[in-house]
């Protein structure tokens, strides 16, 4: 069979690594940093070499960004890679015990070792016309509609859909923010909290509607569980993701809401996961998660590449989450895992004035910490204090 | 080598502050990065590639001089 290889006895010559973005092109980079030497083949399905995304929700929707700014890389620093670079390639199948990847140009890749970094892709609701905010092509399509007076239907509250939202606002849009919890962003960081971040919506002229439910898409807007029909020119979706897995269907690798990794973010022998895709045990925090941030994809691709290189001496990939949001003139920055958490707390700042750091608890332990535009250094001890498992009734000593 | 910044891209993430304290640090209003070191010696050059590899904004490049 073309393209089919024996595993590897002995040295790696050939590492696949499928998905061209943050945590693929971290892995790659990282692996030519430790000295590897081989071929290096990174496929990817968009035609567009590596670019970053959290600005699409900001400054690319906002106009203040031309688009060739979220490149993450410029032309020399990847070629300085020597990748065998396929953009525009799908990968459509995987043989683990032929180490061989399909691709759906029809032909195959044989791999020594292989890095799965195929990310998340938006959910959709049924009905066309919606937007969808992932790739560099939705934000410059959602761009373009977003003209003063335009009346934008956001469905979900999360922190995409806000920060779409205040974007939007800000560009003279009439936006109508339809979330279904009670309060938005509840689940994620706790109601005190998720209530304080939402009435900035409101105060900033976004008609938030809780507790709603949307069914479909309709021509004129959305329609919601009810029978009601919302109208708007335009309709953004943001309502979660779903893992880029079905490529691994049929293959021997477990599944579950993303490729299951171990605490070395390896998937089986020969195969590990990476970035938004991978749901790994993070022994920091005692349990399998699957982190949507964007140092988590660089972190988590760096690390894999480090172990995949020195298998006796590989270390557990056991990191802070942390990830940032902006909204209107709200910087959030939060660390640590807060979902399921047992408490809250406000420990510094003051939450109505949207200055503050909340700590977050879990069972006896300091999980994670929120903070809302308070100076580096005061954040910095909380994010130390996740680190090394501070037990929560010792979180007085923590300097503020 | 010398470190170029494109500080408008700077998210405060503090990641580079964290991995490369040699390097870099972060002002006290906002958490955006401060060069601290512009053209690292061997000694910081390490520390540096981490902090251009790991920030979430690639507002971190290296160049070679
Ligand atoms: C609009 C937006 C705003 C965001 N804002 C923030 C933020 O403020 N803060 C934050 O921390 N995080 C943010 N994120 C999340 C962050 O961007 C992601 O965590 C990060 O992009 C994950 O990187 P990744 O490489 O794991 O996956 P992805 O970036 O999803 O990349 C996966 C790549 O693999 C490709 N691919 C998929 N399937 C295949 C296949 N079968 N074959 C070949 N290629 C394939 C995809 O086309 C894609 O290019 C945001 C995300 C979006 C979309
Ligand atoms: S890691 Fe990057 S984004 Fe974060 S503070 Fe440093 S330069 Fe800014």
């Amino acid at each position: 069979m073309p393209g089919r290889r024996d595993p590897p006895g002995g040295a790696v010559n050939t590492i696949v690594v499928v998905g061209a973005s943050a945590a693929g092109l971290a892995a790659a980079e990282t692996l030519r940093r430790e000295g590897y030497d081989g071929t290096l083949t990174v496929i990817g399905e968009e035609a567009d070499p590596p670019y970053d995304r959290p600005p699409l929700s900001k400054q690319i929707l906002a106009g203040d960004w031309e688009a060739d700014r979220v490149a993450l890389r410029t032309t020399e620093q990847l070629t300085a890679l020597r990748l065998d670079l396929r953009l525009g390639v799908r990968a459509t199948g995987l043989d683990t015990a032929g180490r061989v990847v399909h691709l759906d140009d029809g032909t195959e890749i044989g791999y020594d070792e292989l890095i799965v970094a195929t990310g998340v892709r938006p959910r959709r609701l049924p009905g066309a016309g919606a937007h969808v905010l992932r790739n560099l092509s939705d934000a410059i399509a959602l761009r373009k509609r977003l003209l003063p007076g335009v009346r934008l239907a956001v469905v979900g509250a999360g922190f995409l859909g806000a920060e779409c939202a205040a974007v939007a606002r800000g560009l003279g849009c009439d936006v109508v923010l339809l979330e279904p919890a009670p309060v938005p962003l509840a689940h994620a960081v706790g109601e005190q909290v998720g209530r304080v971040l939402s009435s900035a919506h409101v105060e900033h002229g976004v008609d938030l509607r809780t507790g709603v439910t949307v069914s479909a898409i309709t021509g004129d807007g959305v329609r919601l569980a009810g029978g009601e029909l919302v109208t708007a020119d335009e309709v953004l979706v943001a309502i979660g993701t779903q893992p880029n897995t079905e490529w691994l269907d049929g293959s021997d690798l477990a599944l579950a809401d993303g490729l299951l990794c171990d605490e070395f973010t390896s998937a089986a022998p020969g195969v590990y996961g990476a970035g938004d895709v991978a749901r790994w045990h993070n022994p920091l925090f005692g349990t399998a998660m699957r982190i949507e941030h964007r140092t988590n994809a660089a972190e988590q691709g760096m690390a894999t590449a480090r172990n995949l290189l020195n298998p006796s001496g590989r270390k557990p990939f056991a990191p802070v989450p942390y990830f940032w949001s902006d909204q209107y003139d709200m910087k959030l920055h939060a660390y640590g895992y807060l979902r399921g958490h047992d408490e809250v707390r406000v420990v510094a700042g003051d939450l109505p004035e949207r200055r503050f750091i909340a700590a977050y608890r879990t069972g006896d332990r300091l999980v994670g910490a929120l903070a809302v535009g308070m100076p580096p250094k005061a954040v910095r001890p909380w994010r130390q204090a996740i680190a090394t498992g501070t037990s929560w009734k010792d979180i007085h000593d923590i300097a503020a | 080598m010398r470190v170029e910044f494109d500080e408008p891209k700077c998210v405060a993430a503090g990641q580079c502050a964290m991995v490369a304290p040699g390097v870099f640090d972060q002002r006290d209003e906002d958490g955006v990065a401060v060069v601290l070191v512009a053209e690292p010696g061997p000694e910081l050059a390490d520390e540096a590639q981490e902090a251009a590899a790991v920030c979430p904004a690639a507002a971190i490049r290296l160049v070679e001089q």
